[in-house]
């Protein structure tokens, strides 16, 4: 009786690498179905079948979708609802971070980074959003960053889409929570992900796995706002109040 | 095909679509057509779009029978128009959506009362047919099937077929009890039962267990026209299966010297309100914070104790003693916001009375105790997916909560195993939980196969589908 099992139909857009790939492995589990999107409709039809093979049943089923193609995404998510025989949960776990040096202005990365983190992000959640407020439920998790707290001079563009998924969250929140609809922003710190490679040592770095777990909790507990790991509330808590006229000397 | 999807199937046509039961957000496109014409361009969005339709009426199954998951819903509710009634033979023809409700106003006052009725008047004529509904009378007249007369069959290739006993036997048979999945029923025609009153001699029986009430049914069989039992199921021991047993029976003709007067629609309505003040819609409300374990094991002993007090035998109104269920509407909410699920189960004479016991017990086992227990006695009868035996049924209602979901699924088991043990059945109009295995296995072993036959001529491309379908009927 699927309709009992919360989270019962998921879609994770991102299901390739990072923090998607281990979110689609941490919520496998017997009697789920998984959409897996991303644009490497390889490497998941690889996933998804090492998840199906370990599990002994389908759960993952792969689709191919590019998220920069922000029109289709609500045909998209039709056609996978279609598939899955409905939707209880979509997850936005695409983030775009080019790197940049601090003389850098690359409008053409930055514009790339918009485009995956803020159209793509808007095309698929508003897409979720419409029906989960006719479905009177239904969860959505934006993965944001600490990154939105402030605007760091090692990257402006990141930040801001990274704020803006914040702002976005928190409106679509106020919209669909009274339909019994549940949005979360999970704000992580450093997550050992090929983002983050050759970045250096990074603080409080904690891996994909741990992170996807830390996640699923949130989704379990209905949070609405959450720093994982936890202690980085405390931190961008203090950070926040660092004066703009100090903060611009710090090299964050 | 994808291009002009969102042209044929608009957003704007999705809605939430669940059973009565289920706390689900189960979307469908629905569509809600006046006539045969409106249901044949339905079905031809469905073969373009290569969507599934899902036959519904008044969604009050209550699990997953008129659900279409990401299909398309066909909601008849709106044909729903008395074709033909003739007060002197009471053969009447409708629409499929015409309510229970709106036939029984329509006759009554002609002095006839529909055979057969469920337990609330919402249902639209054509699921009761579709589910094969029974009444408090099962035992006396069958099930609504057994007064159908005929019926007209829209096919998904678009013909008509006009199915009784006589013409397409078979098909008359299958459709009536297969839940819509065969094809469309458009008109039904129903034999209707005289009465000469608007009233029914009533006697409530109480009885202090298990053994009592089988006694009592037995004793009273073969001279009551209604019979039902409300179980306490939080009883346990020596007490177990303690509940009150209501007896009804039709007044004769020169009993009542005005029935006139309680034949008026107006005489047979249930009260718009409780205790003269609180209006019926907002009743649940209040039942809201008794329904939980302590709350209605409370109500139950108090309902039980008051009954050994004052059960005189009086006069209730037809409506009045059918639709107990609407006395308080919207009583499902009082559940919350996660739904409540029926497990009912019928079980063969010889073995009915261990099989309730041991399910009782078990429930106890599994400290989830039914909140409301219901018992009938039932006759078979010859349709296809019959779940009728001659026997007794046990209904249990189980609220559902997001961290009982896990166990309630594994007491189901466990009671589907003990039914299953028993030679017993289920109800389609009832069943959320069970698996096909066990549900084929509960019938004779060429229903199944009878009806994938059926259903490979009927409709080959299987275009009408609902979740029970996929659930329990579709071949493996």
């Amino acid at each position: 009786m699927s309709t009992l099992t919360p989270f019962g139909k998921i879609a994770i857009i991102g299901a390739s690498s990072g923090i998607g790939l281990a979110l689609s492995k941490e919520l496998a589990r017997p009697g789920r179905k998984i959409a897996l999107v991303s644009r490497r409709l390889d490497e998941l039809t690889s996933i998804a079948t090492a998840i199906n093979e370990k599990h002994g049943q389908e759960i993952a089923i792969p689709f191919r979708a590019d998220v920069r193609d922000s029109d289709t995404a609500g045909e998209d998510l039709e056609r996978i609802a279609e598939s899955l025989g409905g939707l209880d949960v979509l997850i936005y776990s695409t983030g775009l971070m080019t790197r940049i040096d601090r003389q850098d202005y690359d409008t053409t990365g930055d514009l790339g980074m918009v485009s995956v983190n803020i159209n793509g992000a808007v095309a698929w959640m508003n897409a979720a959003a419409r029906r989960f407020a006719i479905a009177r439920s239904g969860t959505i998790v934006g993965i944001s960053s600490v990154a939105a707290d402030r605007g760091r001079s090692a990257n402006p563009v990141y930040g801001a889409t990274k704020a803006f998924l914040d702002t976005y969250l928190e409106g679509l929140r106020n919209r669909i929570e009274r339909y019994g609809c549940t949005v979360i922003t999970i704000k992580p710190g450093p997550v050992k992900t090929p983002m983050t490679a050759g970045l250096g040592k990074l603080p409080l770095i904690i891996s994909a796995e741990d992170a996807a777990g830390q996640i699923v909790r949130h989704m379990e507990r209905g949070s609405r706002v959450a720093y994982i790991p936890g202690q980085w509330k405390m931190v961008m808590f203090a950070v926040k109040l660092i004066p703009s006229a100090i903060f611009k000397f710090l090299n964050f | 095909m994808y291009k002009h999807r969102s042209e044929l199937l608009p957003n704007s046509r999705q809605e939430r679509v669940v059973g009565w039961g289920i706390a689900g957000n189960s979307l469908a496109h629905v569509y809600r057509p006046i006539n045969t014409l409106g249901i044949r361009d339905v079905i031809e969005v469905a073969r373009m779009t290569g969507k599934s339709v899902g036959l519904r009426g008044a969604g009050r199954s209550y699990g997953d029978a008129s659900m279409n998951s990401e299909g398309i819903v066909l909601d008849l509710t709106r044909m729903s128009r008395i074709l033909n009634w003739d007060p002197h033979s009471g053969i009447i023809d409708v629409e499929p959506g015409v309510t229970v409700q709106q036939l029984w106003k329509y006759i009554i006052e002609d002095g006839w009362w529909p055979p057969v009725v469920p337990g609330t008047m919402f249902p639209t004529v054509g699921g009761c047919v579709g589910m094969n509904i029974h009444g408090k009378n099962n035992f006396k007249v069958g099930p609504i099937g057994d007064h159908v007369l005929e019926f007209d069959l829209l096919k998904v290739d678009g013909t008509q077929e006009t199915c009784s006993r006589h013409v397409n036997s078979d098909l008359f048979h299958a459709v009536i009890g297969s839940a819509g999945c065969l094809g469309i029923i458009v008109r039904v025609q129903l034999q209707m039962k005289r009465v000469c009153s608007g009233l029914l001699n009533v006697e409530p029986i109480p009885v202090r267990n298990f053994d009592e009430l089988f006694d009592v049914f037995s004793q009273r069989l073969k001279k009551s026209d209604y019979l039902v039992g409300w179980i306490d199921c939080f009883a346990s021991g020596e007490d177990a299966g303690r509940g009150l047993v209501h007896q009804a029976n039709y007044l004769c003709e020169d009993e009542e010297v005005d029935s006139h007067q309680s034949l008026r629609v107006v005489n047979q309505e249930l009260p718009d309100n409780i205790l003269g003040i609180v209006p019926k819609s907002v009743v649940w409300r209040f039942m809201r914070p008794l329904t939980n374990d302590i709350g209605v094991k409370s109500v139950n002993a108090a309902k039980y104790l008051m009954s050994l007090r004052a059960s005189l035998p009086h006069q209730q109104s037809h409506a009045g003693f059918a639709f107990l269920l609407d006395y308080v509407p919207d009583w499902k909410k009082a559940y919350g916001d996660t739904g409540l699920v029926q497990f009912q189960s019928f079980v063969p004479d010889a073995t009915a009375r261990d099989a309730f016991k041991s399910q009782l017990a078990q429930c106890k086992k599994a400290n989830r105790t039914p909140y409301l227990g219901v018992f009938k006695k039932h006759r078979s009868d010859n349709f296809l997916l019959s779940h009728a035996v001659d026997g007794y049924s046990l209904a249990l209602d189980f609220s559902v909560t997001p961290n009982s979901v896990d166990d309630l699924l594994n007491l189901a088991t466990e009671l589907t195993q003990i039914t299953l043990r028993a030679g017993g059945r289920f109800y389609l109009a009832k069943d959320s939980m069970l698996h096909r295995t066990d549900f084929a296995s509960s019938l004779p072993s060429e229903s199944l196969v009878q009806f994938t036959e059926l259903k490979k001529r009927m409709d080959p491309e299987e275009v009408l589908q609902t979740n029970l379908y996929r659930r329990l009927l579709r071949s493996a």
